[in-house]
């Protein structure tokens, strides 16, 4: 925020800072953001939930992100997503009850070549199949 | 900085690699770095030590064929070496000097053969964050000419003269576009390149970002001089943050040697670029919708007129081009208008970068000449449809495109055959079906992106795109009826014309498209409640006909 001066359209720059910080944004943060620039909250909040990059949410411990991509939908992304979700018994973009892992989906992470992708913890992980994607879960889930 | 400085430059980090033997590249780009290239290099770095061979290892950006990753090209011979893990390091650095090592020497002649480089020149090459390796290869060449010896007027001619046009999807003539940004009145211009790279599918703005982020910032500031404008904005998506490091790193660079900042080569011409990231909006491809969100508001469209070469960012004249665009600039300059003019098909000049995904054999990006058969890119570049299966169709222009059959494989890509067979060229996503992909489940995926994805601001984007995907989804789980399937046609019309901006006139492109040329997937699903590829769930128990 400093960096920039406190200038007014360096809103979605000071809500990135604050989502690498602190993991998603709560109503607080928005609300000190929004002060501290001079915005109206609703133009911030209306930025925060517009932009799917930004989440409300505290994320889990864990995070894998299915790119749910052109290319990786053709090569079976929705599969790994259902697999994902039946064996966390979540639904895309929540948080297993103890708050382990979250399972979200992307739009894209330009790895196409690579097809089908996954995110783990933010290590892009190629050509993914259901039972590479299940190891990884479940080595989570021992930890 | 001056030219005489430049070649300076070059000179010494000739004679620095005149100091080695060999030269080791290693593709660093992201999919090669998620099969391992980080610790292959490290390894080569540490047996080329051993070894006593005067080496130098290098990290560059993205060569090409990435389903071949890890990738490494040995200098001078350019052998190429696929599928290298870090195990292997060793048999390169032995193989240096005598028989390069067979067992994973790779031969794609055909692949390379057919490709014409321009924009990807340097990938593969420079390592991307050290600027002496750019202006090694010409780089920042173009634009000191420019400064020195010509007028704005005069390089707007030349981009005019070259013919070249937008390369973000849209077509639209890059000189013309910043012979209006010129003429328009106001003291302070913007230049704004748009790396917001939504489709999903495309990544070949990334990769110029990553691999040569020089080649951009030259780019811009040659426009900035031709529009006079002294700030750019490099909109990136959130979601590459090693682009945004590169660029960052780069931008650094070019300041401290003199080439972005005050007085530029001891001119009057000032120029700096600031980086802006996006957050994840598909919307935000639009100009008018980008502009919103680098103003730091909602990413939604505004009407045009009035365009943003008039009136754009904060009321202000500005020019925006896409990633590619600006690659483009530089060796213009450098070669002329007419050696421009002279690739390519009558009405589209030059080269494109198209990224190949999807089923086909060697996935990647290439480049090729504009007006080259489809058919060649996919069969003899894209070594064509893998595992025995058949190739069913083409997707070109992510959702705003369509799905091309193979009976119009013959036609030469250019912007204006691809949009008469109702797909666009779009950012240059190619992705690849074959017949277990079911078409209509195809559509009902893009229109649930463009779904999403709609900003909300004007009606028949909004609401038309959610009815247009309950009626595919009724399609696909075999609960449609051909009045379903009449409604969608007539929602398709509805909403290509009367939507504000080009996601929602473009979003029933893959309805449409799919229509057209698919249309007895549609028919089975509905009539019989069978999906021909096997992809969708028909809910209603219906016995199969074997």
């Amino acid at each position: 925020m400093r960096k920039s001066g406190y200038a007014r359209h360096a809103l979605i720059e000071t809500l990135h800072t604050v989502q690498s910080s602190f993991g998603f944004l709560d109503d607080d943060a928005i609300r000190f953001v929004a002060n501290s620039l001079r915005v109206p909250l609703s133009q911030a909040y209306g930025v925060a939930t517009f932009y799917h990059y930004f989440t409300l949410k505290p994320p889990g411990k864990h995070t894998v992100t299915v790119c749910a991509g052109t290319a990786c939908y053709i090569k079976g992304a929705d599969k790994l997503i259902a697999t994902a979700e039946k064996r966390l018994a979540i639904k895309q973009g929540q948080t297993t009850p103890n708050g382990e892992i979250s399972l979200m989906t992307a739009r894209c992470v330009g790895a196409c070549s690579r097809a089908p992708v996954v995110l783990c913890d933010g290590e892009v992980v190629g050509e993914m199949t259901g039972e590479l994607m299940l190891e990884q879960l479940e080595r989570w889930t021992v930890e | 900085m001056t030219i005489e400085e430049l070649e300076q430059i070059a000179k010494s980090v000739q004679q620095e690699s005149a100091k080695y033997d060999y030269e080791v590249n290693v593709c660093m780009d992201l999919a090669c770095a998620s099969q391992g290239a980080g610790a292959l290099k490290d390894a080569l770095v540490k047996t080329a030590e051993a070894s006593g061979k005067k080496v130098l290892v290098r990290r560059t950006g993205c060569m090409g064929p990435c389903s071949h990753g890890p990738l490494v090209r040995v200098d001078p011979e350019e052998t190429l070496y696929h599928h290298v893990k870090a195990d292997k390091a060793e048999a390169i650095v032995d193989g240096l000097g005598g028989s390069p090592a067979p067992d994973f020497q790779c031969d794609l002649n055909d692949h390379f053969d057919k490709q014409v480089r321009v924009v990807l020149e340097n990938a593969g090459y420079i390592d991307p964050e050290k600027i002496d390796d750019y202006i090694a290869r010409d780089g920042y060449k173009a634009l000191l000419t420019v400064l020195n010896e010509m007028t704005p007027n005069g390089v707007v001619h030349r981009i005019t003269e070259s013919g070249l046009r937008g390369r973000g999807g849209g077509g639209y003539p890059t000189g013309l576009k910043w012979g209006t940004v010129a003429k328009a009145k106001g003291d302070v211009k913007y230049v704004v390149c748009n790396g917001d790279e939504g489709d999903p599918g495309a990544f070949m703005d990334r990769s110029v970002m990553e691999g040569d982020p020089h080649r951009v910032i030259e780019g811009m500031a040659i426009a900035a001089y031709a529009v006079g404008a002294s700030k750019g904005f490099i909109y990136v998506r959130a979601e590459y943050p090693v682009a945004v490091s590169r660029l960052t790193t780069a931008l650094r660079e070019a300041r401290r040697h003199g080439l972005l900042g005050n007085n530029i080569c001891n001119t009057p011409f000032n120029f700096d670029v600031e980086i802006r990231l996006g957050a994840g909006a598909f919307v935000c491809g639009e100009e008018t919708a980008l502009i919103a969100s680098i103003e730091g508001k909602r990413g939604t469209p505004k009407p045009r007129p009035p365009y943003p070469a008039s009136s754009g960012l904060w009321g202000k004249p500005t020019l925006i081009n896409n990633v590619e665009t600006y690659a483009n600039i530089a060796p213009i300059v450098r070669n002329g208008g007419k050696w421009f003019f002279n690739m390519g098909s009558e009405r589209s000049k030059g080269t494109k970068v198209f990224a190949l995904t999807g089923k086909i054999t060697n996935t990647g990006l290439v480049e090729v000449p504009m007006g080259i058969k489809l058919r060649e890119i996919i069969e003899v570049i894209g070594g064509g449809v893998p595992g025995g299966h058949k190739f069913k169709a083409v997707q070109t222009g992510g959702p705003s495109g369509g799905c091309i059959p193979e009976e119009m494989l013959d036609v030469g890509v250019s912007y204006d055959a691809l949009l008469k067979m109702g797909s666009i060229m779009g950012s240059g996503g190619m992705i690849v079906m074959d017949d277990t992909s079911c078409m209509v489940n195809v559509a009902r995926f893009f229109i649930e992106f463009c779904m999403t994805e709609s900003c909300g601001k004007c009606i028949p984007c909004r609401a038309g795109t959610a009815q247009m995907y309950t009626l595919l989804t009724r399609i696909c789980t075999g609960t449609g009826t051909m009045d379903d399937l009449a409604l969608l046609e007539s929602l398709c019309s509805t909403v290509k014309e009367t939507s504000l901006c080009g996601l929602g006139q473009t979003a029933p492109n893959p309805v449409l498209s799919t229509l057209k040329y698919f249309r007895n997937e549609y028919m089975e699903h509905i009539v019989h409640k069978r999906c021909p590829a096997g992809v969708c769930n028909m809910e209603t128990a219906v016995e199969v006909v074997a």
